[in-house]
């Protein structure tokens, strides 16, 4: 294996090996969400005048849970190996900046991906789903993760503390995917928050993913891949120029 | 042929902290080459240079005439270093994180070589436990083992046997002898002089971020004029002798004399008093003294 491919490797057999904590603590929080919300909400609300509640969350709550471990993988990765210093075994390789980015980053896909998958698994017995645009549901659920993969490596490496990455993660990311509109469609929000929603990148992950599932999103899924598409490569852009730089990694 | 690593005018500094100011070294493929001095001399920083863990502020190193940042693929290939801090990555088995760390440099079909690396440092029986059911020792060999993997032609050990039990040392470095034997270029760095000592042809002492002295091992001691005295009497060491006294071991005295034209008259001192001599040894210096003397002079 090359150096890149055995630290994508390394990258998804650290998440594995812990795969209670990583894949099956999401899962549990993500299907609680739907029963609660699903119950109470049974039968008060449709979505796009014809979608069920719980049908409707499914995909933001598959989405949530992609993007929040997507980010939860690169950050906590790198900020546990930078504390306890065996980040030094990555760093004394032959490893190009740019193959250790797309390594974390994949590793983060495949993560969001896994949990992503194994939520929608987990409610589909209980809530009847619709997949009509299935690369679309694929393309979203890669950018999104993709996008967090790179933001929890730029959280890992800034972070001098386990703490940082939780302020970073409870404080931006958190509010970011709850206020994207993962439990709601944003036409029922009153306008300026209608258009606030606009600037939330997030947003658009969830809207054209859930395009993906219905058919049916607040804006043009186009529109939304183009948005998310640039944001990665924004991200991406910003951590590639870190990590050439070598800030807090090599001194 | 290149020298396994070169050194040219390196400087790098740290805030308010000049670690590195100027350093000049090279080290010949074959070598066993110690790198000595206090803490904070810059011993780490200087290794961390080499490794491409830290960028030199000015000047350049190569391994095996790669340089460290314009051409640090092949730099980093041909060097394998092993760490001061114990650090490990809990998640994998032994053997896990040794195929890890051969595959983080693109070697394949690594398996013979692993096992026999494990072999050498018995490690086998360890091989799919835990890093972190490790003990220290073991977890050192892991760390040493790791350095190895991609076969480097120049290693460099960052104090390996710190908080090390004898009996793993010795083993360590019955190791590291062969692995020069074998055409291995070593450098070390420990605070054990006696280990410094018998193992490195050449030194280097550091001191501020500053070489202050570099020779052989045995040009080194030869520096050092003084010899010792160590006796152990009957009775109360003559008043002349004490400004000598360098120290006492035991139940004897050590005293420092310039040469040996000084252990006549100081036996004569002591037959002058009347002491009955009942054991004396002449103890010529070692890499300690020599360390001393220099740091001192610098």
């Amino acid at each position: 294996m090359s150096g890149f491919a055995t630290l994508l490797y390394k990258e998804v057999l650290r998440f594995w090996k812990v795969s209670t904590q990583t894949v099956g603590a999401p899962v549990l929080t993500a299907a609680l969400f739907l029963f609660i919300f699903g119950h109470v909400m049974e039968g008060r609300v449709r979505m796009y005048d014809s979608v069920p509640y719980a049908a409707f969350l499914v995909p933001g709550l598959v989405m949530m849970s992609l993007l929040q471990n997507a980010f939860a993988n690169s950050s906590s990765s790198l900020i546990q190996s930078k504390i306890t210093g065996n980040i030094i075994f990555v760093l004394l390789p032959p490893l190009a900046y740019w193959e250790f980015f797309a390594a974390y980053v994949l590793a983060a896909v495949v993560r969001g991906m896994v949990v992503g998958s194994a939520v929608l698994l987990v409610t589909l017995p209980f809530v009847e789903v619709e997949f009509r645009h299935p690369l679309w549901i694929l393309a979203f659920a890669f950018l999104g993760s993709a996008v967090l993969g790179a933001l929890g490596m730029m959280a890992g490496i800034w972070a001098e503390k386990i703490d940082q990455v939780a302020s970073f993660q409870n404080f931006l990311i958190m509010p970011l995917t709850f206020l994207s509109g993962v439990f709601y469609s944003i036409h029922s929000l009153p306008p300026f928050w209608q258009r606030f929603s606009h600037f939330n990148p997030f947003f658009y992950m969830i809207d054209g993913f859930r395009y993906g599932f219905f058919g049916v999103s607040d804006v043009h899924p186009l529109r939304s891949i183009a948005v998310v598409a640039a944001f990665l490569v924004v991200v991406s852009g910003l951590t590639l120029v870190v990590l050439r730089s070598g800030y807090k990694l090599r001194h | 042929m290149p020298a396994a690593i070169e050194i040219r005018d390196v400087h790098k500094r740290f805030g308010d902290l000049q670690a590195l100011s100027g350093i000049d070294l090279e080290v010949s493929e074959g070598e066993f080459f110690g790198l000595l001095g206090p803490n904070g001399a810059g011993k780490t920083t200087l290794i961390s240079v080499l490794a491409g863990l830290v960028r030199a502020d000015r000047g350049s190193a190569r391994i095996m005439g790669h340089e460290v940042r314009a051409d640090y693929r092949a730099a980093r290939r041909a060097l394998g270093v092993v760490p001061q801090e114990l650090v490990f990555d809990p998640f994998f088995t032994v053997r896990e994180t040794l195929h890890l760390q051969s595959g983080y440099f693109g070697m394949r079909n690594n398996r013979a070589w692993i096992e026999e690396v494990m072999h050498n440092l018995d490690l086998t029986s360890k091989a799919d436990v835990n890093m972190r059911s490790l003990s220290g020792g073991m977890k050192r060999r892991v760390l040493v083992a790791q350095a190895l993997v991609h076969k480097p032609p120049v290693i460099v050990l960052d104090e390996p046997t710190a908080g090390v039990d004898v009996e793993l040392r010795q083993a360590l470095w019955q190791f590291i002898r062969r692995l020069n034997r074998d055409g291995h270029t070593i450098v070390l760095t420990t605070h054990y002089l006696e280990e410094a000592e018998a193992l490195c042809a050449r030194i280097a002492m550091l001191k501020q971020g500053r070489v202050v002295a570099l020779d052989s091992t045995a040009n080194l001691l030869k520096r050092v004029h003084h010899l010792f005295l160590r006796l152990r009497l009957q009775g109360e060491l003559p008043a002349e002798l004490r400004a000598l006294e360098h120290g006492s071991d035991a139940d004897a005295r050590v005293l420092r004399l310039k040469g040996y034209d000084d252990v006549e008259q100081a036996l004569a001192s002591v037959r002058r008093a009347g002491c009955r001599i009942e054991e004396m040894e002449l103890v010529q210096p070692d890499l300690e003294d020599a360390f001393v003397d220099v740091m001192r002079r610098s």
